[in-house]
């Protein structure tokens, strides 16, 4: 994308229509509620303890760095955004929001999550979240989304960080292994969650140019790796319970859990093409369930008591 | 230049947003100081 490429810029800066719910929007924030979600089930595993009022502002830095992040991937891709179906009434494309707003939002409220988390938590979370957001938006946005069909394998490290964040938060280290499966596991889900959407959505991807798998490769190729990166998936979702960092709750959820997913994936592998955005659209709806319940597992366990 | 009453509208809903904010932060640096102090919030010297 060139950096004149300002579409869609309000005609009267000053004049626009946008309202609060615009700059919501902007935040992502759906996205961010599995960010808010994945982070505080590590701060609940976490040992050790937080001072509620402090977990609470540290998941609040994290939702804004997340919402921030999410608000500069939309100034960038406005130009992408304005030709998919999915993306057009996002509030830059729509018209309502100017690029250069998006631009400043964004920026003050990475730059206000970050000292807030370095103020109310410490520094070691604070950089994580600061590396987070820049990897977001430097690495995946700018430069590997347009660039190659690895693009969210690679940038899928940016979405798995925030239990690392959560877990700093309340430890103040990020070198124990448990936050890293998760990030493991949140890394391996991003391909196959990504791809069936992507295999859902192919002509929009296709015709807004981002090298998405499907478009590259085809929809063969695209199953082949769902499937592949499901079986990595299930098997990073089985370390913690099998390196004892987690219990059995843990341990059954991740295992029935897997096996769905698994399924899910076998059956879009095995679906004829005018099956295709059904069967890809239900490992979408499923990848997103089988997340949350692996999460809501540790932390349940945690909770009762079953974690080892 | 003139803005639309639906402008204006949406501007004062910006407005008030951004009040709100604002002030949200004040009372969030406030109440993570207290907290950060904890007990110490009273000890000094008089």
């Amino acid at each position: 994308m060139t950096a004149a490429s300002a579409t869609n810029e309000p005609a009267r800066a000053g004049a626009s229509l946008a309202g609060p719910s615009d700059y919501v929007a902007l935040l992502k924030p759906r996205v961010m509620s599995l960010v808010v979600f994945t982070a505080l089930a590590a701060m609940i595993v976490a040992p050790g303890g937080l001072h509620p009022v402090l977990a609470v502002v540290a998941l609040l830095c994290i939702a804004v760095g997340a919402g921030a992040a999410g608000a500069l991937n939309q100034w960038y891709d406005s130009d992408i955004d304005a030709v998919m179906t999915r993306t057009r009434a996002r509030p830059i494309p729509a018209g309502r929001i100017g690029r250069q707003e998006a631009l400043e939002f964004g920026t003050t409220l990475a730059a206000f999550s970050v000292f807030t988390m370095t103020f109310a938590v410490g520094y070691v979370a604070a950089m994580l979240l600061a590396v987070t957001i820049a990897f977001y938006v430097f690495v995946y946005t700018m430069w590997l989304k347009r660039l190659t069909v690895q693009n969210i394998v690679i940038g899928g490290a940016a979405g798995a960080l925030p239990p690392v964040i959560g877990w700093a938060a309340v430890t103040g280290e990020a070198l124990s292994p448990l936050p890293w499966l998760l990030f493991l596991i949140i890394f391996l889900w991003t391909p196959p969650h990504f791809w069936a959407l992507a295999l859902a959505g192919n002509e929009d991807y296709a015709r807004a140019k981002v090298p998405m798998l499907p478009v590259v490769k085809g929809s063969r190729a695209t199953r082949n790796q769902i499937v592949f990166y499901t079986l990595l998936l299930a098997a990073s979702a089985a370390a913690p319970y099998a390196l004892d960092l987690a219990g059995p709750v843990y341990g059954v959820t991740a295992l029935i859990g897997s096996a769905g997913f698994l399924a899910f994936a076998l059956l879009l592998w095995r679906a004829p093409q005018d099956a295709e955005r059904t069967a890809a659209l239900r490992v979408f709806a499923y990848s997103i369930a089988y997340l949350f319940a692996l999460f809501t597992a540790l932390a349940t366990e945690k909770l009762i008591g079953f974690a080892p | 230049m003139t803005m639309t009453p639906e402008e204006k509208k949406k501007q004062k809903q910006r407005n008030w947003a951004l009040a709100a904010l604002l002030a949200g932060f004040v009372v969030l640096v406030y109440v993570v100081t207290v907290v950060k102090l904890g007990a110490n919030v009273m000890n000094r010297p008089l």
